[in-house]
């Protein structure tokens, strides 16, 4: 555990604001990486990594897989379709049987709540959750978080609602926990059949409507509504949900001061968000996909470096 | 009597032997023509600004800047760790046929030179790359050798250099630090 920000990375809960600090931090001169003409750094040479994904990702997977490679580590990509999962085994004996063939690190997103814990739990790799259920996803977290210090510079006093489906959103909950910890005023805002019964003890303030949430917000985190999860009948409509809870241009022009539109996508246009504000000026939306790659590459970096007996030795050894 | 200090260059001497260099610099290179000057984080990004804008001054020519972050290049990542906080690496020019001096602020072991020359060629291929460096400290790992040299110092394996930049560090000067009193 003497990586700077321990031996995984499963949630923004367990981390204290210096190690959020640290890797937003560390994820600067990531960026400029990928602006090179090659786009690779050799810190992770000879490190295998697994990209274990146990439900359907493409911008996540893309951009861990980006992430590895341009720090030239190995990079295996093992999708439930065509694995022995399918077959019947089990989260920890594919880990195991993995971790036998002797990697340094798994990436998961598994649909369970708490899979990438006991994953962790469970294998000496690093394990990094990218995404697990309804609980968290870290880097989406950071990568939402190095967006808005890029806008705003500050956290402090800073006004963010994360709006929609916080109930079955593990960004918003990855969301609340980093942006509360670096002092940002948190809000939500959904249709009350979304939002968590309990979410008076995220310390958030609730908005009931859109228009109250834009008059107050500073930015916007606009979540994807699940639609595979909208059969159990939590909505009347899509068409009403976008009449009522959409992030529409008409909405955005009766904001008070300048405000800034994210979304994790996928989107759903003309449901949570319409076209013209996702392609419009509020929106860093692409910025968070750029920023996502580098807030990953530093997540790898500083999870490789923890091997403590040799830290241990090697202390106060640099080159001077 | 551990941690004894002594001063290897103050300020005036510090700017004396930048200076030499800057006139060596332009020597070996016949000029600032093509001359592309590029800093090692942290303490050789200082010196290479200076070296550049003395030797500008002296050849009526702007040079050239850029910085290097070798953190990523290291060979230590698992043993010593990550770096608390990777620097800018900012080489905004092609290198193709230039000449570049790689400026750094204590040359040891050679490690970071090693790790520097891998960087640049990931940027491009110069003509020919320099190097430049304010202490020679001795002890090198690899075979790695200066061309322009500010001072050479002769120092325990436990001792340690010290280089100091007003932008950094308040005040300019180079400083040894024993481990034991006993040297």
């Amino acid at each position: 555990m003497s990586s700077p920000i321990g031996k995984d990375l499963l949630g923004l809960e367990p981390l204290s604001a210096d190690q959020i600090r640290l890797i937003l931090d560390t994820a600067e001169p990531f960026k400029e990486i990928s602006e090179r003409a090659i786009k690779k750094v050799p810190a992770l040479r000879g490190q295998t990594i697994v990209n274990l994904f146990f439900e359907a990702s493409t911008r996540t997977r893309i951009s861990f897989e980006f992430a590895e490679k341009r720090l030239s580590a190995d990079t295996v990509n093992v999708a439930t379709q065509g694995s022995s999962v399918v077959k019947g085994e089990t989260l920890v004996d594919t880990a195991r049987n993995l971790e036998a063939m002797r990697i340094d690190m798994v990436v998961i997103r598994h649909g369970a709540s708490g899979a990438a814990r006991f994953l962790a739990e469970r294998i000496e790799s690093n394990v990094i959750n990218a995404g697990d259920g309804t609980h968290e996803h870290p880097t989406q977290g950071l990568l939402d978080l190095l967006t808005l210090r890029d806008r705003f510079g500050t956290f402090e006093g800073l006004r963010v609602c994360i709006c929609g489906d916080v109930l079955h959103s593990r960004v918003a909950r990855s969301n609340i926990w980093g942006l509360r910890k670096l002092g940002a005023d948190v809000a939500v805002c959904g249709p009350k059949s979304l939002l968590p019964s309990a979410i008076g003890e995220f310390g958030v303030t609730v908005f009931r409507r859109i228009e109250e949430a834009i008059e107050w917000a500073q930015a916007l985190n606009v979540l994807r509504l699940q639609l595979e999860r909208m059969t159990a009948g939590y909505i009347p409509s899509l068409r009403e949900y976008n009449r009522v809870f959409g992030v529409t241009r008409e909405r955005l022009e009766r904001a008070p001061g300048d405000i800034v539109i994210m979304h994790p996508g996928p989107m759903n246009r003309g449901v949570e968000i319409d076209s013209d504000v996702a392609d419009g000026p509020h929106s860093v939306i692409l910025d968070q996909v750029t920023n996502g790659v580098a807030v990953r590459m530093a997540v790898l970096y500083l999870l490789a470096g923890g091997r403590p007996e040799l830290a241990e030795a090697a202390k106060g050894g640099g080159e001077r | 009597m551990p941690n004894a200090t002594t001063t290897l260059l103050d300020a005036k001497g510090l700017d004396r032997t930048l200076r030499r260099m800057a006139d060596e610099i332009t020597e070996l290179n016949d000029g600032s023509d093509n001359l592309i000057i590029v800093g090692i984080q942290r303490r050789g990004v200082q010196l290479a600004a200076r070296l550049g804008a003395l030797i500008g001054a002296s050849e009526h020519a702007e040079v050239p800047r850029g910085s290097l972050d070798i953190t990523l290049y290291r060979d230590d990542l698992q043993t010593v760790g990550p770096r608390p906080v990777v620097g800018p690496t900012d080489l905004p020019w092609d290198l193709e046929g230039k000449c570049v001096v790689i400026v750094d602020d204590v040359l040891y072991t050679g490690r970071t030179v090693r790790a520097a020359l891998d960087e640049l060629a990931d940027f491009g291929r110069p003509a020919r790359i320099a190097l430049a460096v304010l202490i020679d400290r001795g002890g090198r790992e690899l075979p790695i050798h200066p061309d322009v040299v500010g001072k050479k110092v002769t120092v325990a394996a436990g001792d340690r250099v010290d280089v100091m930049v007003a932008e950094l560090d308040g005040k300019d000067g180079v400083t040894v630090v024993r481990a034991k009193g006993d040297a």
